[in-house]
């Protein structure tokens, strides 16, 4: 078992999403609610990486994380991994790729758009431009860099 | 077979195809050439128009009389249940939709139009300015208007004057041209209300050429249409408006190199940027562009609201 993983407790059933950003790990705690869950959490921040320097990474019990909520994670940290663990043991790697819309998870950036007070979610569809992403609201029509709208969750 | 914008909700320009266009602008021209009362017969039509307009609101309800439909609608959101007993507009529209045929907004947040379209139970939403996003009917009387005096939407050069960064007629008609062949931009503003990079970018999409000019002088002799708007006072501090607003002002003199057909458009209201004396060369059309926003509103309520014509 590499160094790494050790340094938080492994789990029996669940996920384990590894190679998070450092910084970006209590982002992608809220964007899946587990700030919120009953289920056990263990959390790395600013562990030691190879590739990214530092990490953070993120275990949570009996919680299976879809491809669509995988997807959704490529936003935050397109190089994370998503492993599915049985009995300890990795069952399921889940591949990360942009979604084409995202819904009810970002408020639009624009103080001016119309889903700021009205009974509708956001939406967004996903722009990607060689390296950078963008998302342009479905209703304002406006188009706002990554960063500009993950940073509100 | 059915036109394709029969009960189509109209919100944003990018989502009509060039015939749509071309079918509202052909349209509006059989109209204008011989009125037709019949079109909107026995239909009813709300103009809700949450924020003041002139031109927007008495040229839209001008159309839907002149077609012989009936107007519902206010003319400012003060005196609503939305403004004063906190109502959504998503009840609002419910509500208002459930009584007519087809449904105008003029709202201050961007969206307004939107997510009507997605509370009026299929009654065709028609966008009449949602904030600074879309106006798309000023673009459809801005493309007949371009198409009468030129007899074609392809093979143009156009110039746009002014606040290319907030003005969203311009940024509007540049996405609708950016549908036809052969257009050439050539844009002038001063720096700091330059056209945003996203329009641009899509441009550069579109393989559409553009370019940017210090001055109006410069392009006037190679121009077709010369769409001025209006650098707002507010948008810059004092002294950098009194410095830079000469250079983006239109006078009589400036259009003695200007070829015959060249057409001055701007969509109103002007205010010191087109000075008077150019109303009387034969290059002013912005007065008969206002005029033909009633054409082109008549146009597409008529193909939303009428299977065939």
């Amino acid at each position: 078992m590499p160094k790494e993983t050790q340094l938080v407790e492994a789990i029996k059933n669940g996920s384990v999403i590894d190679h998070i950003p450092a910084n970006v790990g209590i982002k992608v705690l809220k964007l899946f609610k587990m700030h919120k869950t009953n289920q056990r959490v263990t959390i790395g921040l600013n562990l030691p990486s190879s590739a990214l320097g530092a990490k953070d990474l993120i275990k949570i019990e009996n919680v299976f994380i879809n491809t669509d909520q995988a997807n959704q994670l490529a936003l935050y940290a397109p190089n994370a991994t998503v492993n599915q663990i049985e009995n300890y043991e990795v069952v399921k790697k889940l591949t990360l790729s942009l979604p084409e819309k995202i819904n009810s998870i970002f408020k639009c950036p624009n103080s001016n758009c119309i889903t700021h007070n009205e009974p509708v979610d956001s939406s967004f569809t996903i722009i990607a431009k060689k390296e950078d992403v963008f998302l342009k609201c479905k209703y304002c029509e406006k188009v706002f860099s990554r960063e500009i709208v993950t940073e509100r969750v | 077979m059915a036109n394709s914008l029969f009960q189509k909700h109209i919100i944003s320009i990018p989502e009509l195809t060039r015939s749509e266009l071309e079918l509202i602008v052909e349209t509006a021209g059989k109209l204008k050439a011989e009125p037709n009362p019949q079109l909107l017969k026995n239909k009813v039509v709300a103009c809700c128009f949450f924020e003041p307009s002139t031109r927007t609101r008495l040229s839209f309800e001008t159309a839907i009389q002149r077609l012989g439909g009936t107007v519902i609608g206010f003319d400012n959101g003060g005196n609503t249940s939305l403004a004063n007993k906190g109502e959504t507009l998503a009840d609002s529209v419910q509500v208002i939709s459930s009584y007519v045929d087809a449904f105008v907004i003029r709202h201050p947040q961007e969206g307004s139009a939107r997510l009507a379209s997605e509370f009026s139970h299929g009654v065709p939403v028609v966008n009449g300015g949602d904030g600074a996003n879309q106006h798309p009917t000023q673009t459809l009387l801005d493309l007949f208007s371009i198409f009468e005096t030129q007899g074609r939407l392809d093979n143009l050069n156009i110039a746009f004057v002014g606040d290319l960064k907030y003005g969203r007629t311009v940024h509007s008609l540049a996405q609708a041209l950016s549908k036809f062949n052969n257009i050439n931009f050539f844009f002038i503003a001063p720096e700091i209300l330059a056209m945003p990079d996203y329009i641009c970018e899509e441009l550069n999409q579109a393989g559409i050429n553009y370019s940017l000019h210090a001055t109006m002088e410069e392009v006037i002799p190679k121009l077709d249409i010369l769409y001025m708007t209006r650098v707002q006072k507010e948008r810059l501090d004092e002294s950098e408006y009194v410095h830079i607003k000469a250079a983006y002002v239109l006078t009589a003199s400036m259009l003695a190199d200007a070829p015959n057909n060249l057409k001055v458009l701007h969509p109103l209201p002007r205010i010191d940027e087109i000075t008077v004396d150019v109303d009387k060369t034969k290059h002013a059309y912005y007065f008969q562009q206002a005029e033909n926003g009633v054409y082109a509103r008549e146009a597409l309520l008529a193909l939303v609201l009428n299977e065939q014509l």
